[in-house]
């Protein structure tokens, strides 16, 4: 190559330089990340398809329905969204594998929804370093809201200690004296509700709690710790149980005669999956809290929100049953995304989506109830954290009292 | 002894001697090709390939490892899960806790593991065959609880786990981490594989395999059934322990949800594939763990597991002896093309 020919190639660069540069600042700027293009966005998910929690598969499958849904309506933005999902098993070893294959492997933009509090620890500190969001992990884990030390990690749901501090509340103001026992899982999951429960009680906690009994998720029923925590004389029962055991332990405590003012957890509401299977005439007075709506609840019928939810599961979901919490939560969970993503509009690099989803204002899903409203900043990482009380009667809950916000520290 | 332990050792013994003339030399070459592989794939792959190549050798040197307890010694364990479980918090805690050199805690997983693996071999010595497996699976299921409990919370981190730092490559080599640890861990595997060969030629080795094809004859000839039956399991814990540790600093993170009982099934299932008592196909059966869910997955997911357990039935009806069979037939059909 002669030195003219260079002259004219390092003058024709700079000509395409200038123009991209001039260009670029007229027409609205795309940029891009891996994972994003003009036609494309690829967002991973790691699911428990198979294994102890298989139960919350529907999870992953309501959500790649969602996309399917989103695509077949023109993309966000004109961009298809390519959901991928993998199976960890509720593993932990399995889950960094998946990571680490959605982010070198199939190059996903983000990370969205992985299920799981071992499986999300597990990763939490490769995809900060790697500087890949890790987008509204579907546990309720108190330490997902943490921006200073995780910018990259942001949880969805409310987290279980706020939700026990409620009922803390509630029974500090109902019931002040109140004969407590606490029933609950061993594992993350029962023990973040009574650590939340206990410092909502406050100096109260040890006087107000008789009795506190666990039980393994591997235990295939819970009837002898019902009969124990009933000899103990409690007069209220806090159960911090999966829906499985919940349901249980309402049956039980109906078939003993034992009526204790009776909470549940959020977890455990489903009337398809509870609080049928406990059988009605022992539910009638359990008391839970929620955020979303529940799509066996005749209540919603009207509601235009849930009206496009029945819509999507009818089309997308055939034959799935509604009674499942999963489907509610997919659709809540990836309609967040699908507004953040729309939000990020041509800019689709992994900072933008983290700005946009903390920038969400008094955003409100298909199937949140009516005044829970998604809220974040850069200093709050916890998307919903407004709940309402609620009463079970006849077959399905009543809502009572105001919405709450969990995070009001009064 | 119990039949189905008859069943599974008895066409190991007449090929788990050393080879002899032309077919130790193919083997030693194969050995040479593997290991050559071994070396150089890490520059051509990303990274994602890497740390899957490190869970590739760790899990197989978990498969060696009970491959030597049932394969030597014909005892049973359905509870390896747990020595493993075992090793990685040793590993986790001596480094989070401790501030120990990631390097030095293998071998101290290694020995605490080898003594859980010892003592447990006691009472283990009443049992035999499926009694030694069930007694062993109650191992995997308590494991996870008691890493739960309570009273070890502030060391084990509870249900939350413990988060472990990943190493660095040292001496400023221009090498990613992923790669520094696959090196280490390959040489680490190397190491316990040649020194697992050696062990099963020796005289304890002889010793071993004498108890499993027949115990009383071995008693007989003066060998110490008990001491040699609760060596073996001292040594696969001990081996096991170290496979664990180095799989925490490769994954990065320990819970409990990591070690159930599903992790101990796994390696079994690794065993009998890679082929029960042949010590070069616990890679195969790594392989097989590693990456045979993946695929069943690729293929349907809602019903990875029926697909999953397909692929498992046709190995198992084609190549019933595990990868061993498969490594026989390549022989011969490579002896038959050389003769034609």
């Amino acid at each position: 190559m002669n030195s003219r020919q260079k002259l004219r190639i390092a003058a024709i660069s700079t000509a395409i330089i200038a123009f991209a540069a001039a260009s670029g600042s007229a027409i609205a700027q795309k940029k891009y990340d891996t994972g994003a293009t003009d036609t494309e966005i690829k967002i991973g998910n790691i699911m428990p398809y198979s294994g102890p929690a298989s139960a919350y598969g529907i999870i992953g499958k309501t959500e790649a329905a969602y996309f399917q849904m989103v695509n077949d309506q023109g993309g966000i933005n004109g961009r298809k969204v390519n959901f991928i999902s993998y199976d960890d098993a509720y593993s932990p070893p399995k889950a960094v594998e998946h990571a680490r294959k959605l982010v070198e492997s199939d190059e996903a933009l983000l990370i969205f929804n992985p299920l799981g509090t071992p499986s999300n620890t597990a990763i939490q500190k490769y995809l900060n370093a790697k500087k890949v969001p890790q987008l509204f992990v579907a546990t309720g884990a108190a330490k997902w809201n943490d921006p200073k030390h995780f910018p990259w990690t942001m949880g969805w749901q409310p987290n279980y200690q706020d939700e026990a501090r409620i009922y803390a509340k509630y029974l500090l103001k109902e019931k002040p004296d109140a004969k407590v026992a606490v029933l609950y899982q061993n594992d993350d999951f029962g023990k973040d509700y009574v650590k939340g429960f206990k410092e909502g009680l406050g100096d109260k906690a040890k006087s107000m709690i008789v009795i506190e009994e666990s039980y393994e998720v591997s235990e295939p029923t819970i009837d002898s710790h019902i009969v124990k925590i009933k000899a103990s004389g409690a007069d209220t029962l806090l159960d911090f149980t999966t829906p499985k055991f919940a349901a249980q332990t309402i049956k039980k405590a109906g078939e003993l005669n034992w009526k204790p003012l009776h909470i549940v957890t959020n977890v455990s509401i489903s009337v398809g999956a509870v609080m049928k299977p406990a059988g009605f005439e022992y539910g009638q007075g359990v008391l839970s809290a929620a955020y979303l709506k529940d799509g066996a609840d005749s209540q919603w019928d009207n509601d235009p929100g849930m009206k496009k939810w029945i819509a999507f599961v009818d089309k997308y979901a055939p034959g799935a049953n509604k009674s499942d919490s999963g489907l509610v939560y997919g659709y809540g969970a990836a309609q967040t995304l699908h507004k953040v993503l729309e939000m990020c509009g041509d800019n689709l690099t992994r900072e933008n989506v983290m700005k946009q989803a903390a920038s969400l204002k008094d955003f409100q899903t298909d199937v949140a109830l009516p005044g829970v409203k998604i809220n974040t900043s850069a200093t709050d990482f916890a998307p919903i954290q407004q709940v309402q009380m609620m009463r079970f009667k006849g077959e399905k809950w009543e809502l009572f009292g105001d919405v709450i916000s969990s995070d009001a520290k009064d | 002894m119990s039949t189905l332990q008859e069943t599974v050792s008895d066409p190991a013994a007449p090929t788990t001697d050393t080879p002899v003339g032309k077919s130790a030399t193919l083997g030693r070459a194969a050995s040479l090709i593997m290991l050559v592989a071994l070396l150089i794939v890490p520059f051509f792959v990303r990274n994602f390939i890497i740390f899957q190549l490190t869970m590739l050798l760790i899990y197989g040197i978990a498969v060696l490892a009970l491959n030597i307890l049932t394969g030597g010694s014909g005892q049973f364990s359905l509870g390896q899960s747990a020595f493993y479980a075992v090793g990685a918090y040793a590993a986790a805690i001596l480094i989070e806790h401790g501030g120990v050199n990631y390097a030095l805690t293998l071998p101290i997983a290694g020995v605490i593991c080898f003594i859980f693996g010892f003592l447990f071999g006691f009472p283990a010595l009443r049992l035999s065959g499926i009694y030694l497996a069930l007694a062993t699976f109650a191992l995997a299921v308590a494991m996870p609880q008691l890493l739960k409990l309570g009273v070890f919370e502030h060391w084990t981190g509870g249900v939350q786990g413990l988060v472990v730092t990943k190493p660095d490559a040292p001496f400023g080599l221009p090498m990613s981490q992923d790669m520094w640890l696959y090196y280490f861990t390959l040489v680490v595997s190397l190491l316990i594989y040649l020194a697992s060969v050696n062990l099963l030629r020796s005289r304890s080795g002889r010793a071993m395999m004498a108890i499993r094809d027949n115990e009383i004859a071995a008693a007989a000839m003066g060998v110490d059934v008990s001491m040699y039956k609760t060596l073996a399991f001292g040594v696969s814990a001990g081996i096991t322990g170290v496979a664990g540790a180095l799989g925490a600093i490769a994954v990065q993170f320990v819970a409990p949800d990591s070690y159930t009982f599903q992790l101990a099934i796994a390696l079994f299932l690794g065993m009998v594939v890679g082929g029960v008592g042949w010590l070069p196909g616990s890679l195969a059966g790594a392989a097989f763990i590693v990456f045979v869910p993946n695929i069943a997955e690729g293929i349907s997911k809602g019903l990875s597991g029926a697909f999953f357990g397909i692929l498992l039935f046709v190995v198992i009806y084609l190549v019933p002896h595990g990868a061993r069979q498969g490594a026989i037939i390549a022989e011969s059909l490579f002896n038959k093309l050389r003769r034609s």
